[in-house]
């Protein structure tokens, strides 16, 4: 048996309100590819924050015991110093910056009162040849496209002298092919005896490079499979793993709905990313809603849910680059960037992001409710504040939001909360169409089971409702429909009566029905 | 050159052509008058404090568009304890270490309060333009006081008239010591860079064109020559100016080739990215500021020696000087972009404008309206270049 070099012992790391991680025990060998999987939110990357001294010793709870000594990370720089060097999921790189500069940022050659250009440059291009790159280090990291980005970061993690590199979805921003060669770079290195940890959701890019599975769920490892042992691992076992959380009756019956005609129609709807204009975020996707019905819309974090939800409302995101919208069978073409146009077609859009896109944390209640459709409460645009506490406090009891007075402050409100005010708001622009973008994220049991009524209620106003999730549970137990999307298409729809987590998950990663 | 490199030579200097076209206009406009030598000279000996102020505040835009509106009100608080120190009859030199530890500290006070507590630049330093106006009224007791310690006035070039001395050809009406400095600081510039250049190709590393080296060595060249001869012609180098060339200098240098130049830049072009690679982005900004507030308190030194006294009504709107020379001299409003040289450039740029407007006999309300323009103009540019990319 290979030496172990390195081992995370009964670690344990809470936030506020929250246990991120519970007695998690991790290993890994020297020389292998190990790679872990959960779920979002199962506790990958704190895991991995707390390996790289991101969260500082004395912050989490156990031991981290790498090559035979009990470390204790303080900073970034203290792992680095040990050879652990982590590649951040979103590109750490500053875009005005050239490739040098980067690769030797808080690691400057020379001395720190006289850095040897040259030297970082002849150094930088010497790791850049190794990882396959021909740009000059002197390029500017805005002139590179993604993909190459990812090898710069990869270059100077190597520049680092890494030991054991940790890789945080490396290919979440990549397409296929760089994908593949960034996989086969990585069984490059370890052929040339680098350990590597790998965090990704493509079960296929596991079964293709990784020694080791870990997998965590709900901040607890559940289990380590070797991929060479006697067993052969097959997606479906990792799947159970991932997902196997008992299914209990945690969602509220929606009776005696009826079910009418199609309402929005989307057609073969294609966005382009804002930036990366070579990168089609949405492709081709084809899907339609009816009214009294609620469509839900799986996928994993990156699959391009909400810039299709986003680029439905009023083309909030992304640059549309085909497809047709069509409402109650009639084509309509809302203007670019302009939401208001959206709702006045009667759609609305419940962002995932609450705090940051969706309420006015500063302002009341009553501010917030009304915010999307003043005019429903002025006359000749002059606020009648009276009318405005009149609906916030309808809304209030409707939704049975827990607050003294509408005047309360959104931003004191819990999560469960804040998201019925968020779903107050956009009820109260009596919208035909809604989509709500992760409705439950991030609040509790009790209050969830509310919001699935209210969704209920929707439906059961003969509204159209569309539902992006990440929960597989949720997505299964809220829906008439499933679309599951990934990659930017449409992998796949079922009823929601067909449905299993495992064949959802299957779909996703790419094998049929 | 192709056509390629030719536009992104052109992109990369607008403003120095910008300069060019300005001056030229002027040339024109003014009769000639903007180039006489003493005209050059006031350029230099006027702007003083535009150039120290604005290379702190570089700094601190550098780190994600952040400035400080407090420089103008703590310039005249440092001189009013200068002018008070020594009226009491305490020495020029002790005063001057006061004054500069007096802006220092107020940089680390501002600095502890942007960098540690999170209260945006902007309040802090708004706060300090209010205090530090206050407290330099209660300094100077409302009076203006005069400076006359021979020693400190001649050291920061006190009064309209205070040049180096002429050791070498005195009283013949050319100063031949400014001369022989120019041709120094040219022959100096040329041999350094030629043998960098050149040990660069030895070692195999990445060079610009030997034609392109040599033309931008001959540019440079004729450039200071030009303004040195200018200056012999009148009195010779202004003493501030050496105050200004080497703070422009140190902090070049700095900024090019220091640990903590690279992190200015990489906190203002992403904070996230800089913090996991290892740096202490708080102390980034805390050294901005500190520093801010040590080139401050310069400034406060050259202004009092200038005036040659203590006046509390000082260094209104030199923040604006110094934040408009940094934008105009292509540092971005969103931090991560600008050098010395641009700033340099910048500063010059607003002088001449000043000046010749001033020559032409535009009046002050007028010129005003110019700066504003030139400054919009300015930044639009690099806003829509961006935006094409």
């Amino acid at each position: 048996m290979a030496k172990i070099l390195l081992e995370m012992k009964n670690i344990t790391k809470t936030f506020p309100g929250v246990r991120a991680l519970d007695n998690v025990n991790f290993k890994v060998e020297e020389g292998e590819i190990h790679a872990l999987v959960g779920e979002n939110g199962a506790g990958k990357s704190t895991l991995m924050n707390v390996l790289s001294g991101i969260y500082p010793y004395g912050t989490y709870e156990g031991d981290i015991i790498y090559d035979g000594e009990v470390c204790k990370f303080h900073t970034i720089k203290d792992s680095e110093k040990k050879g652990i060097v982590i590649i951040h999921q979103e590109l750490a790189l500053i875009p005005e910056m050239t490739i040098g500069e980067n690769m030797y940022l808080g690691n400057e050659v020379g001395s720190k009162r006289n850095i040897d250009w040259d030297k970082t440059y002849a150094e930088a291009d010497k790791y850049l040849k190794m990882v396959n790159l021909t740009e000059s280090s002197r390029t500017k990291v805005k002139e590179i496209g993604t993909g190459k980005q990812q090898l710069v970061e990869i270059a100077k993690a190597l520049s680092k002298h890494a030991k054991l590199l940790i890789l945080d979805e490396p290919t979440s921003s990549l397409n296929e092919e760089d994908s593949q060669a960034l996989l086969d770079m990585m069984l490059e290195f370890k052929k040339q005896g680098m350990t590597m940890i790998i965090i990704t959701h493509k079960l296929n890019e596991v079964a293709y490079v990784a020694d080791k599975i870990t997998v965590l769920r709900d901040g607890a490892t559940i289990e380590t499979l070797d991929a060479h042992g006697p067993e052969k691992i097959s997606e479906e076992r990792i799947i159970k793993g991932m997902v196997g959380r008992e299914m209990t009756n945690r969602f509220p019956k929606r009776e005696g709905v009826k079910i009418g005609d199609i309402q929005l129609e989307v057609d073969h709807w294609t966005v382009q990313h804002p930036k990366y204009t070579e990168r089609k975020v949405v492709d081709d996707v084809s899907i339609y809603v009816r009214k009294g019905e609620v469509v839900g819309i799986y996928g994993l974090m990156g699959a391009g849910r909400t810039e299709l939800s986003m680029s439905i409302f009023g083309q909030s995101y992304g640059n549309l680059l085909n497809g047709t919208l069509k409402i109650d069978g009639k084509e309509i073409h809302l203007k670019k960037n302009d939401p208001a146009d959206a709702i006045r077609h009667k759609i609305a859009y419940v962002t995932e992001d609450r705090k940051g896109n969706g309420l006015v944390l500063s302002q009341s209640i009553r501010v917030n409710t009304t915010l999307a459709n003043l005019g429903g409460v002025s006359k000749h645009t002059v606020i009648d504040k009276d009318a405005e506490y009149a609906a916030a406090e309808d809304y209030r009891k409707k939704l049975k939001t827990k607050t003294p007075t509408v005047d309360q402050l959104v931003g004191n409100l819990s999560g469960g909360n804040q998201q019925k005010v968020l779903l107050a708001k956009w009820m109260f622009a009596e919208p035909d169409i809604l989509i709500l973008d992760e409705p439950t994220r991030g609040i509790d049991v009790g209050a969830k089971y509310e919001i699935y009524c209210i969704i209920n209620d929707l439906a059961a106003a003969g509204k159209s409702v569309i539902m992006v999730s990440s929960e597989l549970p949720e997505v299964i137990g809220m829906s008439d429909r499933i679309y599951i999307m990934n990659a930017g298409h449409i992998a796949g729809e079922m009823k929601a009566s067909e449905a299993t987590q495992e064949n959802i998950m299957g779909l996703i990663i790419g094998r049929g029905q | 050159m192709n056509t390629k490199s030719v536009s992104k030579f052109l992109k990369e200097n607008t403003m120095t052509f910008a300069l060019v076209i300005v001056i030229i206009f002027f040339a024109f406009g003014t009769g000639g008058k903007i180039l006489l030598p003493q005209n050059i000279n006031n350029l230099f000996s006027q702007n003083g404090y535009v150039f120290i102020l604005a290379t702190g505040m570089l700094l601190c835009i550098l780190t994600g568009g952040n400035i400080d509106l407090a420089v103008g009100s703590v310039v005249c608080f440092c001189g009013g304890i200068g002018a008070v120190m020594m009226d009491k009859g305490i020495s020029g030199f002790l005063a001057f270490i006061v004054m500069m530890l007096v802006g220092t500290a107020i940089g680390v006070f501002q600095g502890f309060w942007i960098a540690y507590m999170n209260v945006p630049p902007f309040i802090v330093t708004l706060a300090g333009m209010y205090a530090f106006r206050g407290l330099s009224n209660v300094v100077l007791n409302g009076y203006s006081i005069g400076v006359g310690d021979k020693v400190f006035l001649d050291v920061f070039g006190g009064g309209a008239d205070c040049y180096i001395p002429d050791f070498i050809g005195k009283g013949s009406g050319f100063n031949i010591t400014c001369m022989i400095a120019g041709i120094l600081v040219v022959a100096v510039m040329v041999v350094m860079n030629m043998k960098a250049w050149i040990r660069r190709r030895m070692n195999g590393y990445k060079t610009d064109s030997a034609a392109a080296e040599v033309g931008k060595l001959v540019v440079l060249s004729a450039v200071i020559l030009y303004l040195t001869w200018n200056l012999s012609r009148y009195k010779g180098i202004p003493t501030v100016l050496l105050w200004i060339l080497g703070t422009l200098l140190i902090y070049h240098y700095i900024t090019q080739k220091t640990a903590i130049g690279r992190y200015l830049y990489a906190v203002g072009g992403n904070r996230k990215a800089t913090e996991l690679s290892g740096v202490d982005t708080k102390k980034v900004f805390f050294i901005a500021y500190t520093n801010m507030g040590f080139l401050t308190g310069l400034a406060g030194v050259l202004t009092l020696a200038r005036a040659m006294q203590g006046n509390p009504t000082f260094g209104q709107g030199y923040e604006m000087d110094a934040i408009a020379a940094c934008f105009i001299g292509g540092a971005s409003a969103y931090g991560g972009i600008g050098t010395i040289p641009g700033m340099f450039i910048g500063a010059i740029l607003l002088g001449v404008i000043n000046q010749g407007m001033s020559i032409m006999g535009v009046s002050s309300n007028y010129q005003s309206v110019v700066k504003g323009l030139v400054l919009l103009v300015a930044v639009m540019f690099d806003v829509i270049s961006k935006k094409k990319e």
